[in-house]
């Protein structure tokens, strides 16, 4: 039973690190970003392509996903993300699946459109057993990774410059600006973080979830899901919104299996109509 | 008012009007209607088959009865809809005299009456529930079925000291089958079946192999898609299953030879039972994994592949036999018993129920040289579907 | 202003809506013409028909209500499945089917409509996803009833009207759609342009100003909805008994956010918009697809991120410039 614990908060982790850097991004930036999936599925590749073709360890390849993915985060918010902004929801939302789209069809033309695999160091193969838990080194492994990332982004927000400023960004960008906070290279900073922790969540879930260039439309409802039950105003509610659609995900599917496709949804239209504005929603005028 | 009603009358009326004949006109070329999900999930299928159909006519020919085949390829994306809709357009537009292809059980089905209707040969070459080539008299199988891979294993299961075995299988219908038929012979063989199923949309293994370890069987049954097989290999071998002493079997989907590479090392040690292995051992096999692979470097040709190139053949062996005759009828009455020695190995079409019967080869994952294959250790003879077998 | 002078007012605003513009009735004489002068592609129009009234449906809602969804496809789905059920186990009659396909959405949209009705556009976007998954999954599980993943086999569907059957060309598929479509458009057209109609504008654009001024929200919109519903149903049904087939692809995802995208390109809120996006849409993938079967996604994306960066003032011109020529034609003439 706890080792079922253990896999869902490592399900839960992994869907953590993919979906807060769109929650960064909706959040924060106010945009409907469901081009996200295409950035953890170029960090995912980033990563395969790194160990297959130039033979770096696993360990090598994540920084790399997340830089890659940042990288085209930033370059892609200079040049057409930023027109964007001032758009409605649904233009946004248009945008971004067209840009989905041309993503799923340009992997597949590059790269085939067979499943993609990574091979892992011998020292996170297989799992260990601590007082009768048995505990996958890999999941330990994602679990470690992504609660620092937490950690560190919940700081970072709330104790650093940058945090403070971006929070006064996205309050009220007019008056920031006029306080001279650089606004707009705050959000072209923050866009790269957001994907670049996706890019970092594709390379660490391929093991877990596997890729292919359907990637970024299978996962966008998982995505969407944690972002919307999470709240989009803190790190801490999509945190704790993806630990418990994981655990109750995976718990809920060993228990009784024969309803394991509906708790996920079930559990999030529940939470939706209890918790219309999120799990830990501030109030927000 | 009276302008509105005009106008829907109008189109109402003009249902009557002008029927034109669908007579098809002699034509030089014999146009084959290939639709295939070439995007979207299952766009490996579809490029197996293609490169397969291309590999056909570049190897053996474009010319056979007579008759100059002409494929042309559609793209369903998987949807059931738009494969009808697409095979309409190419029966009605394009007449075509055969559709072919089929990656999914649902585009087979949602076709069949097109082809019932319109008396077009459907060559199903990738869909495996059983029960498609009842759906309309007009469709001819050369892929295979889940039971017919799936039965075997059981036998194979119960003579080799296998007791217990838990089923872990995709839950929709060729899972079902696969599951469903498996467990009735393994349970008639005396063994004792667990089963749970798996939903269509889910990333993550862990509960459901949690379960298994917890049963402690002798044998893990498996059927999922191709494709996510990777993951759950890994899984399995993560959760020190294979450790723990269970065996993992199933039909061939799981280690398809399309990604077995991907897969890795924890494939290794894998029962099961399949009709095709690249591995196969057959002069004809060897010159057609060798030409795939020349055409299509690095890829390797699978079970899906091996269904796309028979599904040619046995459209030019019709045409030769009807000596370029491409009506409905005559092509489907030349295919029934029509048999030849495939790179699977040899393989009849059912006189009966128009299904393949093939043999089905129990497998083992193994490393051969630097590669990973499935090596055929034993065969069963002539399987025919045991679900159509048993009315 | 007096009340009385208001109202006079409020009722020739509402006339003047009503009003036929000749690029209207150009439009639907194209449309029904279409089958004439495109018979090869019957089919392909047949498409397009169910596709302009499943987004007619969710132009009602979003365009006329501000109800934002993202799982209209539990409604098509629903119609779909019972319709063919109807068809397969009852009656064979193309019209029950649709009654029953429309009934058993636009109940199903009334029932859920309470979820829908809260909360932000985001939440309802994820309610209304969460929902159609929701019916996905019990489609697939309840395998029995709906065939599951082999989808449901055996429609038979009579002729209709006991007069025209359905033929392989498609052309009565057609045209039987297309005058489904055309009545429902009137319904529509008439609903909006009512004071019912007119009290749904009001909540889209200022729910609390209209609520002031005694418009009764939650029940306009559940009323809304579930007309919706309704619609999305009835493109169900004809989809179910236009192929004879129902897959659990009617409720997939992707359906919704085709949806979406689809009247987007034409343009919510004006009743067309779904209609002149269905053509757009289904026309554009039938071409790319059959020049690039492999990757027309990729065009697809590209004309869409075109579209919003700045094509679609430019295709909304040219629609407006073509429309009021036709308005000028049409003053000619009468003159």
């Amino acid at each position: 039973m706890l080792t079922i614990l253990f896999d869902g908060i490592a399900y839960g982790m992994v869907l953590f690190v993919l979906g807060c850097g769109l929650s960064v991004t909706m959040g924060l930036m106010n945009f409907v970003n469901l081009a996200h999936g295409a950035f953890a599925m170029l960090g995912g590749y980033v990563a395969v392509l790194a160990m297959q073709r130039l033979g770096l360890p696993f360990l090598a390849s994540l920084p790399l996903a997340f830089l890659a993915a940042a990288l085209v985060g930033i370059v892609l918010e200079r040049l057409i993300y930023r027109p964007m902004y001032a758009k409605s929801h649904l233009d946004q939302v248009m945008f971004s699946i067209g840009l989905v789209f041309m993503a799923v069809a340009g992997t597949d033309w590059l790269m085939g459109s067979t499943q993609q695999f990574i091979r892992l160091p011998v020292w996170l193969q297989g799992r260990f057993e601590v007082a009768g838990i048995g505990i996958g080194r890999y999941r330990l492994f994602v679990i470690a990774i992504c609660g620092l990332l937490a950690v560190s982004l919940q700081w970072g927000f709330t104790r650093t410059r940058f945090g403070s400023r971006l929070r006064a960004a996205v309050d009220d960008a007019r008056v920031a600006r006029g306080l001279g906070i650089p606004v707009s290279r705050l959000f072209a900073l923050t866009f790269a973080l957001g994907s670049g922790l996706a890019g970092l969540g594709g390379a660490l879930g391929v093991e877990l979830m596997g890729l292919d260039p359907s990637f970024p439309l299978k996962f966008m409802i998982y995505f969407l899901i944690v972002v919307t039950v999470g709240g989009t105003s803190s790190i801490t509610g999509p945190f704790f919104a993806a630990m418990l659609l994981g655990v109750a995900d995976v718990v809920g599917k060993y228990l009784v299996p024969q309803v394991g496709a509906f708790i996920i949804y079930a559990l999030m239209v529940v939470l939706l109509i209890t918790r219309p504005h999120g799990l830990f929603a501030r109030a927000r005028a | 008012m009276t302008h509105r009603r005009t106008i829907l009358g109008g189109f109402l009326g003009l249902a009557l009007a002008g029927s034109v004949s669908g007579a098809a006109l002699a034509q030089e070329a014999v146009k084959i209607g290939l639709i295939l999900p070439m995007t979207g999930p299952f766009a490996s299928t579809g490029k197996q088959i293609d490169a397969a159909v291309k590999l056909f006519l570049a190897r053996e020919g474009a010319t056979h009865g007579g008759r100059k085949l002409e494929v042309i390829l559609k793209d369903d994306a998987g949807n059931a809809d738009t494969t009808r809709r697409l095979a309409q357009e190419l029966v009605v537009n394009d007449k075509v005299s055969v559709l072919a292809g089929f990656g999914l059980t649902p585009l087979a089905m949602a076709t069949a009456q097109v082809a019932t209707q319109a008396k077009v040969p459907e060559i199903v070459m990738a869909a495996a529930t059983a029960t498609i080539t009842e759906a309309s008299p007009f469709i001819v199988r050369t892929s295979f079925t889940l039971p017919q891979a799936s039965e075997p294993m059981a036998d194979w299961a119960a003579a080799n000291g296998i007791k217990k075995v838990f089923t872990v299988v995709t839950d929709y219908g060729p899972g079902i089958d696969a599951e469903t038929s498996f467990a009735a012979k393994f349970k008639a063989a005396g063994g004792t079946v667990e089963s749970v199923r798996v939903p269509l949309r889910n990333p993550d293994f862990a509960p459901f192999l949690q379960r298994v370890s917890e049963a402690k069987p002798d044998a893990l049954f498996v059927f999922v898609p191709s494709g996510i097989g990777a993951q759950f290999m890994k899984q399995f071998v993560e959760r020190g299953l294979d450790k723990a002493g269970v065996k993992l079997i199933g039909p061939g989907d799981v280690v398809d030879d399309d990604i077995l590479e991907g897969i890795g090392d924890v494939a290794i040690g894998a029962i099961t039972t399949h009709h095709y292995s690249a591995k196969h051992d057959s002069a004809e096999n060897k010159a057609f994994v060798e030409a795939f692979q020349k055409a299509n470097p690095g890829m390797r040709p699978n079970f899906m592949a091996v269904g796309g190139y028979d599904g040619m053949k046995l459209i030019a062996k019709a045409l030769e036999a009807t000596k370029g005759d491409a009506s409905g009828e005559k092509l489907i009455a030349a295919m029934k018993g029509a048999s030849w020695e495939s790179p699977r190995g040899p393989i009849k079409i059912d006189p009966d129920t128009r299904d393949i019967i093939q043999n089905i080869y129990v497998r083992k994952t193994e490393k051969v040289g630097s590669e990973l294959h499935n090596v055929e250790f034993a065969t069963i003879k002539d399987v025919k579907d045991p679900v159509k077998a048993r009315k | 202003m007096s009340a009385p002078a208001f109202e006079t007012r409020v009722r020739q605003s509402l006339y003047a809506g009503r009003r036929w513009h000749p690029a209207e009735i150009a439009f639907w004489l194209l449309a029904g013409a279409a089958c004439l002068l495109f018979p090869r592609q019957s089919l392909l129009l047949n498409e397009i028909a169910i596709l302009a009234l499943f987004a007619l449906s969710l132009d009602l809602i979003l365009g006329f209500a501000g109800i934002v969804s993202l799982g209209h496809a539990a409604f098509l789905g629903t119609g779909a499945y019972a319709a063919g059920l109807l068809a397969k186990h009852v009656t064979a009659d193309p019209l029950a089917g649709l009654g029953v396909g429309m009934a058993a959405a636009g109940l199903l949209g009334l029932v859920t409509s309470p979820l829908v009705l809260r909360g932000t556009d985001l939440t309802r976007l994820m309610i209304t996803l969460g929902v159609a998954l929701i019916l996905y999954e019990l489609a697939n599980s309840f395998g029995g009833l709906t065939g599951g993943a082999d989808g449901l086999q055996g429609i038979m569907m009579g002729p209709v009207l006991g007069l025209f059957d359905f033929d392989i060309f498609g052309r009565t598929a057609y045209l039987y759609s297309l005058s489904v479509l055309f009545v429902l458009f009137l319904v529509a057209r008439r609903v909006t342009n009512s004071p019912f109609g007119l009290s749904l504008r009001a909540i889209r654009d200022n729910p609390l100003r209209a609520s002031a001024s005694g418009v009764p929200n939650g029940k306009r919109l559940a009323a809304a909805y579930a007309l919706a519903a309704a619609y999305a149903g009835a493109a169900g049904a004809l989809l179910a008994q236009t192929t004879q087939f129902v897959s659990l692809d009617v409720l997939d995802f992707h359906r919704s956010a085709d949806l979406t995208l689809v009247l987007i390109i034409g343009g919510a809120g004006y009743l067309y918009g779904g209609l002149i996006g269905a053509v757009a849409f289904k026309l554009l993938q039938d071409a790319i697809a059959t020049f690039t079967p492999q990757y027309w996604m990729f065009w697809i994306g590209l004309f869409l991120v075109l579209f919003v960066l700045g094509g679609r003032e430019i295709i909304h011109g040219a629609i407006k410039t073509v429309a009021g020529r036709f308005a000028r034609l049409g003053k000619g003439a009468a003159r």
